[in-house]
């Protein structure tokens, strides 16, 4: 039976193929069966996770947690100079010029991308706005955050900083960023889980040997990724550690 | 071993008054009036280990308590302890932490170079294979109101 790969869906489109292209060099230099499948949003793949279905995950940290902790997955990598960063921003005509300026009843447009919306969450603290004090519009990319800005539906917006990046010049020239997370440590990882954690070692070593081969650089290339680095256990542990102090009760 | 307080180090005006910890150590410390806004969008992290000690420190501790990463580490984690916070707020903090809950609150520090910084702190303690290896703390910006709301409750809790 072959193994399952799956990807946190808050990829962008334009690297779809590249995990694809990443999948099948990972079959060929495994020499084994590994399926690659999508998940359409978050609660999809939890419940795929949930139902042992998922054998490898490049894993939103968010969700690091529940599969370390309860699901007995390991760490092999993460990707290099690929830290989650989210960004608050507004529409670029918005009387806000900071987030202190923001009012209970802030009309807020995000993503079901979970550490960027806690992360986005955390940034709002300082202007006492939570969950029970916003009215927040649940989008499904990020390009429908910005189009709510633009529209003037919603007031501020969250995204990952490159997923905000990747947004045309044009769309980016009418939106402003009130404030930039620097946290540095949340990342996505790439984590295995029991019935092929005895591989992990072979896994990280044909990770490692992908960026000094040309096939391995263009499939990296493809995914949007510099090369990858070692992972420890404790990493993961100590990213867990640092989102439980974050995530809300 | 706990140093004293430079007035080196010190920037304006400064109080200086000797500082008690629990474990029977004291210091010379410092304190101006001189507080520093916390930085947009950062986290302040810190571990330590069992008893207190400094482990790990990142980037944006260092740049807030204006320490170096050699001065901090091998230190007791209450080298940032400010004068005007109550010392029951600090036992709350432990009482929760030791009994495996997370810990929050607002906590006034104080820097090396005397003045303040004001922090939303979260605690917990880094469990690995059912035992506690040590904890981490995470900071964050506050709400302003919130730090108003302390600053006239804790020297009511002296």
């Amino acid at each position: 039976m072959a193994y399952q790969f799956t990807v946190s869906p808050d990829f962008g489109p334009s690297h779809i193929a590249g995990w694809q292209i990443f999948n099948t060099y990972l079959q060929r230099q495994l020499s084994e069966g590994i399926h690659f499948e999508l998940y359409d949003n978050f609660e999809q793949q939890r419940q795929a996770i949930f139902d042992d279905k998922v054998d490898l995950i490049y894993a939103n940290p968010y969700d690091a947690a529940m599969l370390v902790r309860e699901k007995g997955f390991v760490a092999i990598a993460k990707p290099t100079a690929k830290e989650d960063e989210a960004i608050i921003v507004v529409n670029a005509e918005s009387e806000t010029q900071s987030v202190e300026d923001l009012k209970p009843g802030t009309r807020l447009a995000t993503t079901d991308d979970p550490d960027v919306h806690m992360m986005g969450m955390i940034m709002l603290e300082p202007a006492d706005l939570n969950v029970n004090n916003v009215e927040i519009t649940q989008c499904d990319s990020y390009v429908l955050v910005a189009k709510q800005l633009l529209r003037g539906t919603c007031d501020v917006g969250f995204f990952l900083e490159e997923a905000y990046q990747d947004l045309s010049a044009m769309v980016r020239d009418q939106m402003r960023t009130l404030v930039t997370s620097q946290i540095q440590i949340i990342q996505h990882v790439l984590l295995v889980g029991p019935e092929l954690a005895s591989r992990r070692d072979e896994l990280f070593h044909i990770l490692e040997a992908m960026t000094s081969e040309e096939k391995g650089q263009g499939v990296l290339e493809s995914m949007g990724i510099q090369g990858w680095e070692k992972l420890e256990q404790e990493d993961v542990e100590f990213m867990i550690d640092l989102m439980s102090t974050l995530v809300e009760d | 071993m706990l140093q004293d307080m430079n007035s080196e180090d010190v920037h304006g005006d400064y109080q200086e008054s000797l500082q008690h910890y629990y474990d029977g150590a004291e210091r010379k410390i410092l304190v101006s009036d001189i507080e520093i806004p916390y930085p947009e969008g950062r986290l302040i992290v810190s571990s330590t280990d069992s008893s207190g000690v400094i482990t790990h420190v990142n980037q944006s501790f260092i740049d807030m308590s204006g320490f170096s990463k050699d001065e901090l580490v091998g230190q007791p984690h209450y080298i940032l302890r400010h004068p005007d916070m109550p010392p029951a707020a600090f036992k709350d903090l432990w009482d929760t932490v030791q009994a495996g809950n997370r810990w929050q609150g607002y906590v006034k520090n104080l820097r090396k170079d005397g003045a303040y910084y004001w922090v939303y702190a979260t605690v917990i303690a880094n469990i690995r294979n059912g035992e506690v290896k040590g904890y981490t703390s995470v900071r964050r910006k506050p709400s302003r109101k919130r730090v108003q709301e302390c600053i006239e409750l804790y020297p009511t809790l002296f």
